[in-house]
C-alpha cells in the first residue's frame, strides 16, 4: 500500500512537469493555430537559465521561480514578434517548421556555450529528504512539485474562467474565427499568449532542475510525451492539456512500477486508443477535429 | 486541418523516439627500418562535439601533443622520429562515419596510429580499418570487451579500461565489503545489457546475490518509480548502469528519495570525473565505483595533473591520461626500434611491461593485446572533505592488475 501510494505521488509529480508544460502547449495551439515544437526546448531553457542565474548571480530556487517564466516570457515575446507573427498567415506547417528549427538552434547554443556534461543546481533545504505522515514517507520535493504546479493550473483556469482575459484567450482558442466575427481583436492577444505559453514551459524547467539532469538534450524527449499528452487530453483544450498531463505521469509510474518493460509504451498505446475511441481527445470537440 | 497535423506529428515523433530508443548506446605500416612518409602521424579519432566531448574530445588531442613534447625533450638529439604530427577529427560516435574517418585518417592524411575512438561501436568499425590497412589502433575511449575477444586483430590495443573491469572491481570489492544484497537497474540497450550481465556474475563470484534486474527505457528522466521498486526488496547496494545525463537523473532521485539513510548504497557501473564536475560533488557523496586512473592518487600523477591543467585550463579524466600514456609508449617503442613500421610496433608491444603515469604495473598481453595495470574503487567525498577543485575521489583500494581484468582463459581471441 505505501509502495502503491509512493508510485501514485511520483507519477502526480511527474505528471506536474508534463501538465504545465502542454497547458502552454495547448494555449499558443489554441490562440495562434501553431504546433510550437520548441516547446521543449524552453523547458530545457528554464532549467539552464535557473541553473546560469543560481551559478552567476547567486539567485536561488525560489525567487528563480518568478524571475526565470518573466523571462521566458520576453523570450516568447521576442520569438513571436520576429519569427512567428510573419508566418501566421501561411500553412501551420511553416510555424510547426519554424519552431523545429528553433529548437534545434538552441539545443545547439546550449550545447557549445554550457557543454554536454550538465550544469549543478540546489535544491532548497526545506524541500530536501522526506515528509513523514504516519508511518508513510513521501518524498518532500516531489509532493512539492505536484501542490505548486497543481496551484498554478487552478490560477490559469481561474484566470481563463473569471476575467475578461480568459474569455478572450477562451473564446479565440475554442472558435478562433467566431470570436474575430463578434468584434474581438484577436491579434492583440497572441503576442502575450505565446510568451505566456513559453513561461509555463519555463516554469515546468525550473521546478525540474532540481530533480532531474540539466542539460541541452533534457527537452528533446520531453516534447515526444508532451505532444501525446495533448493529443489525449484533447487538442486545445486547457482543461484536457492538465488533466492528460497528470493522467500521462500517473500511467507512466505505474507501468514502470507493474510493467517497466512496457513503462514508454503504454502512453502511446494509451494515446492510440484515445484517438480510436475520441477523435479529437479526452475534452476535445469533435466538430473542431 | 492543424489539428489532424498535430496528432499525425504526435505519432511521427512517437515512432521517433521508439526508434531512437532501440538504436542508440550509451558510453566503445610503413617500410622497414625508416619512417614511413619522412614523419610520424598520430590521429586521435574520438567524439569533439557530443556527449563525449568533455571526457575525451579536444583535451585528448592536447594530452597526445604533451606526449609528444614529453618524447622529444626526453630524447633531445638522438630522435628518431624527427618530425611528428599530431591530427584529429570528429567521429560523432557514429560507426558509420568512424569507419570512414579512419580510412581517410589512414590512407590519405598517412596516420600510423588511431588513438581514443570512444563509443562500442564507432571503436570495433575502425578496428575492422585497422586490420585491413594493416596500421596501429590504439582505444581508450571504448568499454566493449569485444575488442580483446572475438574481434580482436594483430593491430589493435584496448589500454584503459573495458566494461569487464568495471563490473568486476565494483561488483566484486562492494559485494566484498559488505554489500552482499543487489538491485540492478540498467537502461534496455546493447551496453545497459552486457554491463548488467557482467556485475551479475562479478557479485555473485564474490558470494552476493541479486535481486531484481530492472530494465528501464532509454532515455529516461524518471526513475523515482524504479528506484522505489528496488528500495522496496530492502538490499544494501543498488547498482546502476546508467550513463550521462540518465545517470544524473538517477543519482539526483537517489538523493532525493533519501535511501541513502536507508542504507542502502548507491554503486555506478560507469562514471567519469567529468560527470562529477558537472553535477557537483554533493549529488554524487558516498557512490562506488570502479577508476582506471585519478590525477590526485599519487605525486607522479598530481605533477602531470598540473601540467595538463595548464595546457587545457581543466584537471584530466582517465581517459585524458591514458591517451598522453598510449602515444608515449608508441613513440618509446619508434625510438626504441628506429621505425615505425607497424608490424615491428607490435611486436615491440607485445608483452612489454609498463611503468608511466598511467599505467601502474602495466603490461600489455602479448596473447589478446588487453592492456593491465592497476585499477582502483572509488568513493566519492562529502563536500566537506574537498579541499580544491576537481578533488572529487576518494580511493578506497587499488585492485592488481591481473585480479582487476578478465583472465586470458576467458579470452575468445585468437590472434593466430
Amino acid at each position: 500500500m505505501n509502495a502503491f501510494l509512493l508510485y501514485t505521488v511520483q507519477g502526480l509529480a511527474a505528471g506536474s512537469f508534463y501538465a504545465l508544460a502542454a497547458l502552454g502547449l495547448a494555449i499558443i495551439f489554441g490562440v495562434l493555430g501553431v504546433v510550437n515544437f520548441a516547446h521543449g526546448a524552453c523547458y530545457m531553457l528554464g532549467a539552464v537559465v535557473a541553473a546560469v542565474l543560481l551559478d552567476v548571480t547567486g539567485l536561488t530556487f525560489w525567487p528563480a521561480l518568478v524571475v526565470v517564466p518573466v523571462l521566458l516570457f520576453l523570450f516568447g515575446v521576442v520569438i513571436e514578434r520576429l519569427f512567428v507573427s510573419r508566418l501566421a498567415e501561411l500553412d501551420p506547417l511553416y510555424n510547426f517548421l519554424l519552431t523545429f528549427g528553433l529548437s534545434l538552434l538552441l539545443v545547439d547554443l546550449i550545447k557549445r556555450q554550457y557543454g554536454v556534461s550538465g550544469l549543478p543546481y540546489t535544491r532548497p533545504e526545506v524541500l530536501s529528504g522526506q515528509l513523514s505522515l504516519g508511518s508513510f514517507h513521501l518524498p518532500t520535493y516531489q509532493v512539492f512539485v505536484f501542490l505548486f504546479s497543481l496551484l498554478v493550473c487552478a490560477g490559469v483556469w481561474l484566470l481563463m474562467t473569471r476575467t475578461r482575459i480568459g474569455m478572450i484567450v477562451r473564446a479565440s482558442t475554442e472558435k478562433s474565427d467566431l470570436t474575430r466575427a463578434l468584434g474581438v481583436n484577436v491579434k492583440a492577444w497572441v503576442t502575450p499568449v505565446f510568451g505566456f505559453g513559453i513561461a509555463l514551459a519555463g516554469l515546468a524547467g525550473v521546478l525540474a532542475a532540481p530533480f532531474r539532469a540539466i542539460t541541452a538534450d533534457m527537452g528533446s524527449s520531453f516534447i515526444i510525451i508532451l505532444f501525446a499528452v495533448v493529443v489525449i487530453g484533447g487538442l486545445g483544450s486547457i482543461v484536457g492539456a492538465v488533466v492528460a498531463g497528470f493522467l500521462v505521469g500517473l500511467v507512466e509510474a505505474y507501468g514502470q512500477a507493474y510493467a517497466p518493460q512496457l513503462s514508454q509504451i503504454v502512453i502511446f498505446v494509451l494515446m492510440a486508443l484515445v484517438i480510436l475511441a475520441r477523435p479529437a481527445g479526452l475534452f476535445g470537440r469533435e466538430e473542431n477535429a | 486541418m492543424t489539428k489532424k497535423l498535430l496528432t499525425a506529428t504526435a505519432v511521427v515523433s512517437a515512432s521517433a523516439l521508439v526508434l531512437s530508443a532501440c538504436g542508440n548506446a550509451g558510453p566503445g605500416g610503413g617500410d622497414e627500418g625508416e619512417l614511413s612518409d619522412g614523419k610520424v602521424v598520430i590521429a586521435v579519432l574520438n567524439d569533439q562535439s557530443g556527449v563525449y566531448k568533455d571526457l575525451s574530445g579536444p583535451n585528448s588531442v592536447a594530452a597526445v601533443e604533451m606526449a609528444v613534447a614529453d618524447y622529444k625533450e626526453k630524447h633531445g638529439d638522438d630522435v628518431v622520429a624527427t618530425e611528428i604530427e599530431v591530427t584529429s577529427a570528429d567521429h560523432q560516435n557514429k560507426p558509420d562515419v568512424a569507419n570512414t574517418k579512419a580510412q581517410e585518417l589512414y590512407d590519405r592524411e598517412q596516420a600510423d596510429i588511431i588513438l581514443d575512438v570512444p563509443t562500442s561501436s564507432a571503436a570495433l568499425a575502425v578496428a575492422t580499418q585497422a586490420e585491413a590497412k594493416k596500421k596501429l589502433y590504439i582505444n581508450i575511449g571504448a568499454g566493449t570487451t569485444e575488442l580483446t575477444n572475438d574481434s580482436c586483430n594483430p593491430y589493435t590495443f584496448h589500454w584503459a579500461y573495458d566494461t569487464y573491469m568495471l563490473a568486476n572491481v565494483t561488483g566484486k570489492t562492494v559485494t566484498e565489503n559488505g554489500g552482499t544484497d543487489w538491485q540492478i537497474i540498467y537502461p534496455d540497450y546493447a551496453f545497459g545489457q552486457d554491463m548488467d550481465k557482467s556485475f551479475t556474475d562479478a557479485v555473485e563470484e564474490a558470494g552476493g546475490t541479486i535481486g531484481d534486474h530492472i530494465a528501464t527505457p532509454f532515455p529516461n528522466d524518471n526513475f523515482s518509480t524504479f528506484l522505489t521498486k528496488a528500495a522496496a526488496e530492502e538490499p544494501n547496494v543498488i547498482g546502476t548502469m546508467q550513463a550521462g545525463g540518465d545517470l544524473i537523473n538517477l543519482v539526483k532521485q537517489y538523493n532525493e528519495g533519501g535511501y541513502a539513510a536507508q542504507g542502502i548504497e548507491l554503486a555506478v557501473g560507469l562514471m567519469f570525473i567529468t560527470d562529477i564536475h558537472s553535477l557537483g560533488v554533493e549529488a554524487f557523496s558516498g557512490v562506488n565505483f570502479a577508476e582506471a586512473w585519478y590525477w590526485n592518487f599519487d605525486e607522479e600523477n598530481r605533477a602531470w595533473a598540473d601540467r595538463f591543467l595548464e595546457e587545457t585550463g581543466t584537471r584530466p579524466s582517465f581517459a585524458h591520461a591514458a591517451n598522453y600514456s598510449a602515444a608515449l609508449q608508441y613513440l618509446e617503442a619508434v625510438q626504441e626500434e628506429g621505425t615505425d613500421d607497424a608490424d615491428t610496433i607490435v611486436g615491440n608491444f607485445e608483452g612489454k611491461k609498463i611503468n608511466d603515469v598511467f599505467l601502474k604495473n602495466g603490461e600489455i598481453r602479448a596473447e589478446d593485446h588487453r592492456v593491465i595495470h592497476d585499477v582502483y574503487l572509488a568513493k566519492v567525498k562529502t563536500p566537506d572533505a574537498v579541499e580544491e577543485d576537481w578533488d572529487y575521489e576518494e580511493i578506497v583500494s587499488t585492485i592488481p592488475a591481473e585480479d582487476a581484468f578478465m583472465p586470458l582463459e576467458e579470452s575468445t581471441c585468437d590472434l593466430g
